[in-house]
C-alpha cells in the first residue's frame, strides 16, 4: 500500500536522523540548526585522485602547494560548508578503497539525499580502472535517486597542453558513455570537466556543479540583469566569498579571465580586510555589512565589489563613465540586495514548512506504532 | 662621477638566484620559475629602482667551476667595493660542508676587500620544509651562519618564492641601499599625522617592495609588510593577464578603509584609516596634494648613485 510505503521512506530517514551511527553523525541528512534540508555533495574517485585537495583549495583557502603535505583520507570526512558559506551544501569526501558491499556504511541513505556526485579521475594517470569505478558508482546511485547530477571531474590537467587536455576528455567521454550504453543506461547523463588545482578551472567547475543545485537560480539572474541593464554594468557575478564560487551570474556570456580576476579581486579584499578589517573583539570578521571594494584599471574599467549577504557578494565591472553615477548605481544595489534577502526568506520558510511536515508524520508514526 | 656600489648575490647553483631575482624585479609568478634553467655564464640586466637607482643584476652560474674561478683569478675583480653581499642557501641541500666552505671563501674575500659591507643569508626554500618544523630548522641555520661569519655579522631571513617571506627579505636589503631613507620616513610621518591616518606604506612601483613605513599605533600582525606587498604584486600580475594593469584600490569594511594608489613617478601609497566615516574624496584629494611635494624630495636629493649588482 502507498502509505504504508512512505512511511516507510521517513522512517528510514528519522531512523538516520536519530541513531547517527558514524562518527559525528555522519548520517545526518538535514542539519539540526535551520531545519534545512542541504544538498548534498559528494566528492568521489579512487584513492590519491585528488579528492581532499579539492576540498581544501576550494573551501579552506588552502595553497595548492600545501596540498602535497596532505595525508591519504581513511575515512568518510563530511565537511559543512553552511556555515561559513552560502552553498549549504555537504561535501563528503569518501577515502578512496570504498566497498559498496560493506555492511558499515549505508550508501542508500547518503545516495538519497544527493543532490550531485562529482567523480574525480586523475587524468595523468592509466584512467581505466577509475572508469570503471565510475561505471559501478554512478549506476548503484542511479538505482537509489534518479535526480542525482553526475559530474566528472578530469582532474590534475595543469600539466597538459589544450590539445592533450581535449583529447582526453573525449576519450573518456566516449568510454563513460559507451559503458552506460553497454549496459542500457543511455538515459544517464554524465558531465565532464577539466580541472586543476593549480588554477581556476576548479573554481569554475565547482561553480557550475553548485548552480545546477540552487532552485532560485533564474530567479538571481534575472534580478542581476535587472541591475546591470539599470547601473550601466557590463558584468556581475554573484559570488561566494569563502569558495569563490559563482553562483549566479548576468545573462551576458562569462569569460574565464574576468570571473579569475573577479576571484583575484575577492582574495585582494578579504586578505587586506584580514588584516587592517577585523574590529577588537575575539569574534571578528573581516567580511562584513560594510564591506566594499572599487578597483580601477588603467584600461578605463571599473571592478566594484559589493557586499550582499554574509556569505555573498556582488563584482561588477563597469566602464569608467558609468562609475561617475555612482549614486545612481548604489540606490540600484540597494534594491537589488533587498530583493535578493526575499529570496532566500521564501527559501527558508519553505525548509521550515517540509521540517515540520516530516516531523509531524514522524510523530503519527510512533504513536501509530505505541497502539 | 657617482660612486659605484655593488651588490653580489652567490649561493650554489640551484639554490634560487635567478628565480629570487625574476619574482622581485622581472614579475614572474612563482609557478613560472619552474622554467628557468640552469643560468650559464653571466646574465646582465639594468633594474631602475627608485628613479636615481640603477641596479646592474649580474647574474651569474653558481656552479663550482665558476665559484672557484672567483675566489682564485678574479676574486680582487669581484669582491672590491661592494656594499652589501647576499649569500642563498637551498635548506635542503645536501652538502652543507661544501655550502659552508664557500660560504667562507666568500666572508673572507670581503673581509679582505670589502670589510664594511653588509652581509645578508637567505635559508631559501622554505616551503619545502613542514610547516612545524620551519622555526626549528631557521634558528639552527641562522645559528651555525652567525657563528661563521664572525668578525662580520650577517642578518639571515627565512624564503621561500611561495610566500610573502621573499618580500620581507628583499625590502629589508633594498632599504639598507635608499641613499635618503631617514628624510623620506620624516616627510610620510609628517603626511600621515596631517591626514590622521592609522599607517603608511610607501612601495616602490615595480617591486611593491616596502621602502618606507608610518605607524601611529601597534598593529595585531607584525609580518603586514611583506604580506601586503606579496598581496598587492600577486593582484598586479593577474591584471596583467588581462593586459591591464592597476592603477588605484580602495578597500574599506566598518572598521577601516584602505586606499592605495600611484604617488610619485617611482612610488606607490598605501593609507589605513581607521575612521570609515572620513568620506573617501578627502583622503584621495590629500593623497593627491601630497604627491607633488614627494615628488620634489625625488628628484632634489642625494647624488645620483648608482648600483652594480652581481649574482654570483
Amino acid at each position: 500500500m502507498s502509505t504504508d510505503e512512505e512511511y516507510e521512506e521517513d522512517e528510514l530517514q528519522a531512523l538516520s536522523e536519530t541513531e547517527g551511527e558514524c562518527e559525528d553523525g555522519v548520517l545526518q541528512f538535514s542539519d539540526s540548526l535551520t531545519g534545512e534540508v542541504k544538498p548534498r555533495i559528494l566528492l568521489m574517485g579512487l584513492r590519491r585522485s585528488g579528492k581532499s585537495s579539492i576540498q581544501k583549495v576550494v573551501f579552506h583557502k588552502m595553497s595548492p602547494n600545501e596540498t602535497l603535505f596532505l595525508e591519504s583520507t581513511n575515512k568518510i570526512c563530511r565537511e559543512d560548508v553552511s556555515s561559513s558559506s552560502f552553498i549549504s551544501f555537504q561535501i563528503w569526501d569518501f577515502p578512496g578503497q570504498i566497498d559498496f558491499f560493506d555492511p558499515t556504511f549505508d550508501y542508500e541513505i547518503i545516495f538519497r539525499g544527493t543532490g550531485a556526485l562529482i567523480f574525480v579521475i586523475d587524468s595523468q594517470d592509466d584512467y581505466v580502472e577509475a572508469l570503471s569505478r565510475l561505471h559501478l558508482t554512478v549506476t548503484r546511485a542511479y538505482t537509489v535517486n534518479p535526480d542525482i547530477n553526475f559530474e566528472v571531474f578530469i582532474h590534475k590537467v595543469d600539466g597538459l597542453s589544450d590539445e592533450h587536455k581535449i583529447e582526453k576528455q573525449r576519450d573518456i567521454h566516449k568510454r563513460a558513455n559507451d559503458d552506460l550504453n553497454d549496459a542500457g543506461l543511455e538515459r544517464i547523463v554524465l558531465s565532464f570537466y577539466l580541472t586543476s588545482i593549480y588554477d581556476h578551472s576548479i573554481f569554475e567547475a565547482f561553480s557550475k556543479v553548485a548552480q545546477k543545485l540552487i532552485p532560485q537560480l533564474p530567479t538571481l539572474e534575472n534580478l542581476l540583469n535587472i541591475f546591470i541593464s539599470n547601473s550601466g554594468v557590463e558584468k556581475a557575478f554573484l559570488f561566494d566569498v569563502v569558495s569563490k564560487i559563482y553562483i549566479a551570474t548576468d545573462s551576458s556570456p562569462v569569460d574565464m579571465q574576468t570571473y579569475e580576476l573577479s576571484c583575484d579581486m575577492i582574495d585582494v579584499v578579504m586578505d587586506i580586510s584580514s588584516i587592517y578589517g577585523l574590529a577588537n573583539s575575539e569574534a571578528a570578521l573581516p567580511y562584513d555589512k560594510e564591506s566594499t571594494a572599487i578597483i580601477h584599471l588603467n584600461n578605463s574599467t571599473v571592478m566594484y565589489l559589493r557586499e550582499v549577504t554574509k556569505f555573498l557578494a556582488m563584482v561588477c565591472f563597469l566602464p569608467k563613465d558609468s562609475f561617475g553615477r555612482k549614486g545612481l548605481i548604489d540606490y540600484n544595489f540597494h534594491c537589488f540586495r533587498k530583493a535578493i534577502e526575499e529570496v532566500f526568506d521564501v527559501r527558508v520558510k519553505v525548509q521550515q514548512n517540509r521540517k515540520l511536515l516530516g516531523q509531524r508524520r514522524w510523530s503519527k508514526l510512533t504513536a501509530a506504532n505505541t497502539r | 662621477l657617482p660612486s659605484i656600489a655593488l651588490v653580489l648575490l652567490m649561493g650554489k647553483s640551484g639554490s634560487g638566484k635567478t628565480s629570487m631575482r625574476s619574482i622581485i624585479f622581472a614579475n614572474y609568478i612563482a609557478r613560472d620559475t619552474r622554467r628557468l634553467g640552469a643560468t650559464i655564464d653571466v646574465e646582465h640586466s639594468h633594474v631602475r629602482f627608485l628613479g636615481n637607482l640603477v641596479l646592474n643584476l649580474w647574474d651569474c652560474g653558481g656552479q663550482d667551476t665558476f665559484m672557484e674561478n672567483y675566489f682564485t683569478s678574479q676574486r680582487d675583480n669581484i669582491f672590491r667595493n661592494v656594499e652589501v653581499l647576499i649569500y642563498v642557501f637551498d635548506v635542503e641541500s645536501r652538502e652543507l660542508e661544501k655550502d659552508m666552505h664557500y660560504y667562507q671563501s666568500c666572508l673572507e674575500a670581503i673581509l679582505q676587500n670589502s670589510p664594511d659591507a653588509k652581509v645578508f643569508c637567505l635559508v631559501h626554500k622554505m616551503d619545502l620544509v613542514q610547516e612545524d618544523q620551519r622555526d626549528l630548522i631557521f634558528k639552527e641555520r641562522e645559528e651555525d651562519l652567525k657563528r661563521l661569519s664572525r668578525p662580520l655579522s650577517c642578518t639571515c631571513f627565512r624564503t621561500s618564492i611561495w610566500d610573502e617571506t621573499l618580500y620581507k627579505a628583499w625590502s629589508s636589503i633594498v632599504y639598507q641601499l635608499i641613499p635618503n631613507v631617514q628624510q623620506l620616513e620624516t616627510n610620510l610621518r609628517n603626511f600621515a599625522q596631517i591626514i590622521e591616518a592609522d599607517e603608511v606604506l610607501l612601495f616602490e612601483r615595480a617591486t611593491f617592495l616596502v621602502i618606507s613605513h608610518y605607524q601611529c599605533k601597534e598593529q595585531r600582525d607584525a609580518h603586514r609588510f611583506e604580506k601586503i606587498s606579496n598581496i598587492i604584486k600577486q593582484f598586479k600580475l593577474s591584471c596583467s593577464k588581462l593586459a591591464a594593469s592597476f592603477q588605484s584600490m580602495e578597500v574599506r569594511n566598518s572598521n577601516f578603509a584602505a586606499f592605495i594608489d600611484v604617488f610619485t613617478s617611482n612610488t606607490y601609497v598605501m593609507v589605513i584609516m581607521s575612521d570609515p566615516s572620513i568620506p573617501s574624496a578627502a583622503t584621495l584629494i590629500n593623497i593627491r596634494n601630497a604627491r607633488k611635494h614627494f615628488e620634489k624630495l625625488e628628484r632634489v636629493d642625494g647624488p645620483k648613485h648608482s648600483l652594480h649588482m652581481r649574482m654570483r
